[in-house]
């Protein structure tokens, strides 16, 4: 079977099947042995459990920007050594990640953060961890000029590829309408945006027994799960699930713990020196990207503000099971490190010293081993089932069935 | 000069952030401050409600509460010229109590003033407390400013020494709301004669700016937000040109103006009243409350607490609170219109609308 992309084709939110759109995609599927398991659910809408996916007015879709945004976004000579595309640290045979603890840029440089999935990326309601883009446009012009992601000095590389590429500016010319000088960043952005807003997936094990009322679409222990999450757990307080669609983050930023508990003592020097940092025109992109500690500012680094010091932004739990490691600085190997995170109220280890910043939000679980497991098992209830892991091994839907 | 201190009043209102001046170092501000005289920062953290369960166990959410207060008052650029806590650092009063809060504030830079809190003084009657903080009410000057704290959550002799077998039961009976078998809090005639003592040497033109637990004005009764003699207390007050009380104990937003004294109230750490016991998963430690009233969020435990510091500019109080989960706010003298408003709410239209249901 394929893999099968949707495309939004208006703002006034009409979905369409549109198979082969995408011609990179079918060797995830080939590559994947228990593949054509999943085409019992090829009928079923893959937006199952989302809401509709948000088009920006001045960025409508189109079937030819989406192509070329997805050929932009898989071209790797948009980098100073030609070697970092968007789909390097983003890549859908990983979904959409590179499962590692932070990613890597050109030169094998790394930065500070864990590539977070580019799936159902079109609902955040701000991009990058610390939410500095407000959408995906903005996002995707910062790592081509980061210098440790594509090390670019600017833009200007990137245009003089296009112009001069045998099939780029033909292209641009049929979906912006602009002649091959006259294409600017924002062309690029607007199209690798687009292409973007095509990967989304909903229906999940969850989505089918909590949208679709299919009671043995999750396994016991999934239920038991489910129930944790929405009760003692506390988990669904930010990772939302709504009556009609649940895209499991409050698009918030709340400081659990990460990161910010090895840096305690440095607080004081590093918000002084970020803001003076900042004030003298620093670039925020590049001074959490290059500085560890100051990345672990978190949310402050954009908005100054003292009660989001440590604070990063809910990610969704769709596809978690495929995107480990886990955290905004991928320091959680596993979703059963994750869950005792949690338990722990917020440290690693029970009774390490809490954060004095740590969000209202998180206190200890009292959670057993047990139902630890189960909260686990129901983060597996979470995968769409036109995804699979790059590796084979039977996934959570399968077992379930 | 004025350009400097507008500078700075600017950046520390941003948000309740610690914003930099945008073009000076801040270390020039200080400067430029130190020569004006009447204007400068002191934060003040209020109503901790430190609460001892047993052993070495007090609840977890108090403790949080004024652990982040603490930590982002420290963060503060410039630093504050000196702190206030505002009074109910414990729960009931005991050593327990009191020492664990202590030891939170012991973490603060700088020099704390502290006001007494009912919660802190009806164990004991002040005690330890006194141990721990010194005089229960006192006067000192700063840079041309008079500043007074009073305890003001005293009571009539009869019910304070003649009606409860134990100190115990005197604690708790003080601590409810809605309790036919309270009373209410004053400042009392030794206070007053001292006051009045106190201001006699003090120029009618120095600003005036009183700290107290209880509002020096009348509220609502039953939860005593309320101060029995405040009549008393605000006709010494009077004659000075410029006098501000600033109270905690109200867990809100508060200000007022009356004659020639602004009111303003400041945040606590712990709870926000009024507060209804919308979250009961885990074990509930808040105080019985009679009506039940709407609450934002009850998953983030900070929601609808915070701190504040306060800029003082010739003799007026600003007053900027940090709000978790909450845009921050600030209450600002009018100058015009001679009395505290809201520098964001102050337009019917600009304001959120309450809900007519819970």
């Amino acid at each position: 079977m394929r893999y099968i992309l949707l495309l939004a084709l208006s703002t006034t939110v009409f979905f369409t099947h549109a198979q082969s759109v995408n011609k990179s995609q079918p060797e995830i599927a080939t590559a994947n042995p228990q593949s054509d398991n999943s085409t019992k659910h090829s009928d079923e809408n893959n937006l199952l459990g989302l809401p509709p996916v948000p088009i920006p007015a001045n960025n409508p879709q189109t079937p030819a920007k989406i192509e070329l945004g997805d050929k932009l976004f898989h071209d790797k000579r948009f980098s100073v050594d030609g070697t970092v595309s968007c789909a390097k640290c983003h890549d859908e045979r990983q979904a959409f990640t590179d499962n590692l603890v932070v990613s890597v840029g050109h030169n094998g440089l790394t930065g500070t953060r864990n590539a977070p999935t580019v799936l159902n990326a079109a609902f955040n309601k701000s991009q990058f961890w610390d939410g500095r883009e407000p959408d995906l446009e903005g996002q995707s012009k910062q790592p081509l000029i980061n210098p440790v992601e594509h090390g670019l000095a600017n833009y200007e590389p990137i245009l003089e590829i296009i112009r001069k590429d045998p099939d780029y500016p033909a292209a641009f010319q049929s979906v912006f309408e602009v002649s091959s000088e006259k294409i600017t960043i924002d062309h690029i952005a607007k199209a690798i945006a687009s292409f973007e807003r095509t990967l989304v997936s909903g229906n999940s094990p969850f989505d089918r027994y909590y949208f679709k009322g299919q009671t043995d679409a999750m396994t016991d222990a999934q239920i038991r799960g489910f129930n944790l999450f929405v009760g003692q757990g506390r988990c669904v307080s930010c990772h939302t699930i709504e009556q009609d669609q649940a895209l499991f983050t409050d698009g918030r930023f709340h400081n659990i713990g990460v990161g910010i508990n090895q840096i305690q003592e440095d607080i004081p020097r590093l918000t002084k020196a970020f803001l003076e940092a900042k004030n003298k025109g620093g670039n925020v992109d590049v001074m959490v990207l290059s500085d560890k500690k100051s990345s672990e500012l978190g949310r402050f680094a954009v908005t100054d503000e003292l009660d989001q010091i440590g604070a990063f932004k809910t990610p969704t739990l769709r596809n978690v099971e495929l995107t480990a490691p886990y955290m905004h600085d991928g320091s959680l190997k596993n979703l059963k490190d994750v869950m005792n995170h949690y338990n722990n109220g917020g440290v690693a280890k029970a009774g390490d010293r809490v954060n004095d910043f740590l969000s209202g939000g998180i206190r200890p679980l009292n959670l057993t081993d047990a139902q630890l497991e189960d909260l686990v098992a129901f983060m597996k209830a979470l995968t769409s089932s036109k995804l699979s892991p790059k590796d084979a091994g039977p996934t959570p839907d399968q077992a379930a069935n | 000069m004025n350009t400097f201190n507008g500078n700075r009043r600017n950046f520390l209102k941003n948000a309740g952030a610690l914003v930099l001046g945008s073009t000076l170092p801040f270390s020039l501000v200080e400067l430029a401050f130190a020569e004006s005289g009447q204007n400068f920062t002191f934060a003040y953290i209020s109503d901790a409600h430190i609460q001892h369960i047993e052993g070495t166990r007090f609840v977890r959410n108090w403790d949080r509460g004024l652990i982040r207060a603490v930590a982002e008052t420290n963060l503060l650029i410039p630093k504050p010229d000196f702190v206030i806590f505002g009074g109910d650092l414990a729960q009931l009063g005991s050593k327990a109590e009191l020492d664990h809060g202590a030891e939170i504030l012991s973490g603060l830079q700088g020099k704390v003033h502290h006001v007494m809190g009912e919660h802190d003084y009806y164990l004991d009657l002040g005690e330890y407390w006194e141990k721990l903080f010194g005089p229960q009410y006192h006067s000192f000057d700063y840079k041309g400013v008079h500043f007074i704290i009073l305890n003001s959550i005293k009571t009539y002799d009869d019910w304070t020494f003649k009606r409860w077998p134990t100190n115990e039961q005197r604690m708790l009976e003080m601590a409810g709301l809605d309790n036919p078998n309270g009373s209410p809090f004053m400042v009392g005639e030794e206070q007053r004669k001292w006051l009045k003592n106190d201001l006699a040497k003090v120029n009618k033109n120095t600003p005036v700016v009183v700290f107290s637990h209880s509002p020096l004005q009348k509220i609502y009764k039953g939860w005593n937000f309320w101060t029995e003699d405040a009549d008393q207390v605000q006709a010494l007050l009077k004659p000075f040109k410029t006098a501000s009380v600033i109270y905690g104990h109200v867990h809100q937003i508060q200000y007022n103006q009356i004659g020639n004294i602004s009111f303003n109230s400041v945040m606590a750490t712990s709870w926000p009243w009024p507060y209804p016991q919308s979250y009961a998963q885990a074990e509930q430690y808040l105080p019985k409350l009679t009506v039940p009233m709407n609450r934002a969020d009850p998953f983030f435990d900070r929601d609808a607490t915070g701190w504040q510091f306060i800029n003082l500019a010739n003799g007026r109080v600003d007053l900027n609170y940090t709000l978790y989960n909450n845009a921050s706010r600030i209450v600002r003298y009018n100058t015009k219109k001679k009395h505290p408003e809201d520098s964001a709410y102050q337009n019917e239209d600009a304001r959120i609308p309450p809900q007519t249901h819970y």
